[in-house]
């Protein structure tokens, strides 16, 4: 959908930037620069405030995602249970910050305040499916599982 | 614009005998399969099981009509994933794929119980086939949950099965807007979000308030880590919230709704979305409901991840399409609300108590309860306890009947610590106050909250000081940062509780800490400021001491912060494995293969590599 469509679908309400934002990402996977420059014009309301938005908000990306996607649960029962020494983990074997990306693409770790499966902490989920009763070994060896997509699949994903 | 169609249901009368024929409908089914697909559940892979059962009952050459159904979360989350078959209410739990067919084979087509998947008492031993005789579900009391685990909540002739929308019903045909107000009054029920305000008065200021048109919001954005109550009921009983939105916003002269949703509830607005859909069509959403002459829909907004949207003006402002800063409370939403006018906002739960309120009156709500709360209040029981699940338990119980009896205690028999309530913004509860009676205000009392609804069980084994830092390093990355003492009054508490915990704490710290507290919590702008303290404060109020040892002896007592207390080889256990030795990244462990390992302490960076990775448990912290 272009943006002028997706503007018109929210019936050029900028009530509804965060929504139509979310439509972005969900298209693109990430927000990118020059449809934010866009959608700030086509929608008339300055870049800045887009911006602001943009990155006030958890959720919304101004980089583009890894093939995978690790989420790791924050939340205080997880923490309780060692959550911050598998985001530890895995940071230090793959270089990275929590919400950064690996150097290959190959997947982004994402920390995130809870997810709610406070039965099952600590919680870490990859693309989609949730494991269990995570230890920093654990996360690690699910991790080391993950093949990179073919270029086509994860292009849409 | 699409043709008017012909809605479903045009008056009480038509929704009374479409309920009768659904529930007669219902009756030719002789078996009946619910299978939990509540987040718990389905995450151990319940949802496989649903497709095993359907494929089981396609297959099955007997002459029986069977229905399958996935259900919404039944609390009992521990012991997912949970199937339960009618007649009989039989409950199993933790059943896994190969269990399908025997409980099809056994239960569904031979009626006989299938023993080794139901729930046994750790304490008797006794096995339990219904939900009733498990402790778990005995002291509950369940209103809001109560469709929960029973309904399909993507079927909205479930829902009207059990007497969904006939609240509604009443209420716009026999009520008049002030009548449901006086209802909602006479109930006390006060807000579930967290603040504990009347709804009622709420409602009547809105009524009230002069403005061209009204807005009902539905708080979805459940932000507490540990607190999962609102996720459950939106995706367990989506209907009852839309209910119980349908009703406000008729008392209140509303005429468009939002339900603000967390970013991280997929599955709920999966649900919500399908329940509009369908409300919609039957008439309950849309124009002239009922024959009412009142208009009125519900759109859903996705929050975007920020914490600080629980509050009620920063989830306007994030309605508005802005960044969610809250704004001064003295200008009322009730009356300048979302595109400045007249808004009114609840809490998920408070919306869902709706119905039941209308359904039964509000005298029968005011019956269960303490002087000052009334009703009951859904808790997600998690932390270092047996049963950790979703509890719905009357205003007034004991916390220790919630630990203890519901909750089953302490996990791996350690001693019971403290309790935390109302997420980062509660505090800690300790061991001689677990004879409190759970109420709005004897919780403030203690200096923790009611708040949405987690409760977290901490044991020994847990630093009260560390528990301190995780909700401030919470806070600060959450805090939105328009007022300065949020903003920078939280990174000096954070500050001085990391030197502490890492042993850098001197004289005078705790203090500081107090004094920064109070300012906080004074000149902050709004509710996550001013309540950001709270888990300082209360910590060193009731476990002074514990932050004096990290100080003073730089040691902590929990054995949580790393550097203070250190490991030891017990050589008991030891089986001379080497793994810990391979491991040291210093070369501290020494050795022979087969014999007792020892740790030099004078090399040892306690780093806890060798703890991790010692598969006979022989390193002990000390």
């Amino acid at each position: 959908m272009t943006i002028e469509e997706l503007v018109v679908k929210y019936e050029s309400d900028e009530g509804m930037l965060i929504p139509i934002m979310q439509d972005i990402q969900a298209e693109f996977g990430y927000l990118p620069a020059e449809r934010l420059r866009e959608l700030a014009k086509v929608l008339d309301v300055p870049l800045s405030r887009v911006y602001q938005v943009a990155t006030f908000y958890a959720s919304f990306r101004l980089a583009p995602k890894g093939q995978h996607e690790v989420t790791l649960c924050m939340g205080t029962v997880c923490y309780l249970k060692g959550a911050d020494r598998i985001a530890a983990s895995i940071c230090e074997e793959y270089g990275i910050e929590p919400g950064g990306t690996t150097e290959d693409r190959l997947f982004t770790l994402q920390a995130v305040n809870c997810v709610g499966a406070c039965a099952l902490a600590p919680v870490m989920i990859v693309d989609g499916k949730y494991f269990d009763s995570v230890t920093p070994d654990g996360a690690l060896k699910i991790i080391s599982k993950l093949q990179p997509k073919e270029k086509s699949e994860s292009e849409g994903s | 614009m699409e043709p008017k169609t012909k809605v479903k249901v045009q008056n009480p009368k038509d929704l009374e005998k479409t309920r009768k024929a659904i529930v007669e409908g219902k009756k030719a089914a002789e078996k009946v399969i619910r299978v939990c697909i509540g987040t718990g559940c389905a995450a151990k892979g319940s949802k496989r099981l649903y497709e095993l059962f359907c494929e089981a009952a396609k297959e099955s050459e007997q002459n029986i009509k069977i229905e399958t159904k996935c259900v919404g979360c039944h609390g009992f989350c521990e012991r997912g994933p949970i199937v339960v078959i009618e007649p009989g209410n039989i409950f199993y739990q933790r059943v896994e794929e190969p269990d399908v067919a025997e409980i099809f084979r056994e239960t569904v087509l031979g009626g006989r119980v299938v023993d080794r998947l139901l729930y046994e008492d750790p304490t008797s031993g006794k096995k339990a086939t219904t939900e009733e005789e498990i402790p778990f579900y005995k002291v509950q009391h369940r209103i809001v949950l109560a469709g929960n685990g029973v309904i399909d909540p993507t079927n909205i002739e479930d829902y009207i099965s059990i007497g969904g929308y006939s609240a509604l019903a009443k209420a716009l045909t026999e009520m008049t807007p002030e009548q449901i107000i006086d209802e909602v009054e006479k109930s006390g029920l006060r807000g579930r979000g967290g603040g504990g305000f009347p709804t009622a008065r709420k409602w009547r200021s809105c009524h009230e308030a002069e403005g061209e048109m009204k807005f009902v919001i539905c708080n979805g954005d459940e932000g507490d880590p540990g607190a999962f109550m609102d996720r459950s009921i939106m995706e367990g009983n989506p209907h009852s919230v839309l209910e119980g939105m349908i009703i406000g916003a008729y008392a209140i002269g509303a005429s468009q709704g939002y339900i603000y949703v967390r970013n991280e509830y997929p599955l709920a607005v999966e649900h919500l979305t399908r329940a509009i859909e369908q409300s919609r069509e039957w008439g309950f959403l849309g124009e002239n409901i009922f024959g009412s002459g009142f208009h009125f829909d519900i759109r859903i907004n996705r929050g975007g991840g920020a914490f600080v949207c629980g509050e009620s003006t920063a989830l306007i402002a994030s309605l508005e399409g802005r960044a969610g800063e809250p704004r001064a409370k003295y200008v009322h939403t009730v009356e300048h609300g979302l595109k400045d006018l007249p808004t009114n906002l609840n809490n998920v739960e408070t919306w869902t108590n709706i119905p039941a309120i209308i359904t039964h009156g509000g005298s029968w709500f005011e019956s269960i309860g303490t002087d000052g709360s009334k009703g009951t209040k859904v808790f997600s029981l998690v932390g270092k306890i047996t049963n950790t699940g979703l509890v719905e338990v009357p205003m007034g119980i004991r916390l220790r009947q919630i630990v203890e009896e519901i909750g089953g205690g302490v996990k791996e028999g350690n001693a019971f610590k403290a309790v935390q309530t109302g997420g980062p913004s509660g505090g800690c509860i300790p061991t001689q106050f677990l004879d409190a009676p759970v109420d709005f205000d004897e919780l403030t009392k203690l200096g923790s909250m009611m708040g949405s609804g987690g409760m977290i069980v901490m044991d020994e084994d847990t630093c009260m000081v560390n528990v301190a830092k995780y909700f401030l390093n919470f806070l600060k990355e959450e805090s939105c940062g328009k007022c300065t003492p949020c903003r920078e009054g939280i990174p000096q508490m954070l500050h001085i509780l990391e030197k502490i915990t890492k042993g850098e704490g001197e004289p005078g710290d705790i203090e500081k800490l107090e004094a920064l507290g109070e300012l906080v919590s004074e000149a902050s702008l709004c509710a996550l400021g001013k309540t950001a303290a709270n888990p300082v404060l209360s910590t060193i109020k009731y476990f002074r001491e514990e932050y004096e040892t990290h100080i003073r002896e730089k040691r902590c007592p929990a054995k949580e912060c790393r550097g203070l207390f250190s490991y030891k080889i017990n050589p008991e256990v030891c089986t001379g494995c080497g793994i810990c030795k391979r491991t040291c990244p210093v070369e501290a462990i020494s050795g022979e293969k087969k014999n007792p390992h020892k740790i030099d302490q004078s090399k040892c960076t306690k780093c806890g590599a060798c703890f991790e990775k010692c598969p006979f448990t022989a390193i002990e912290k000390v």
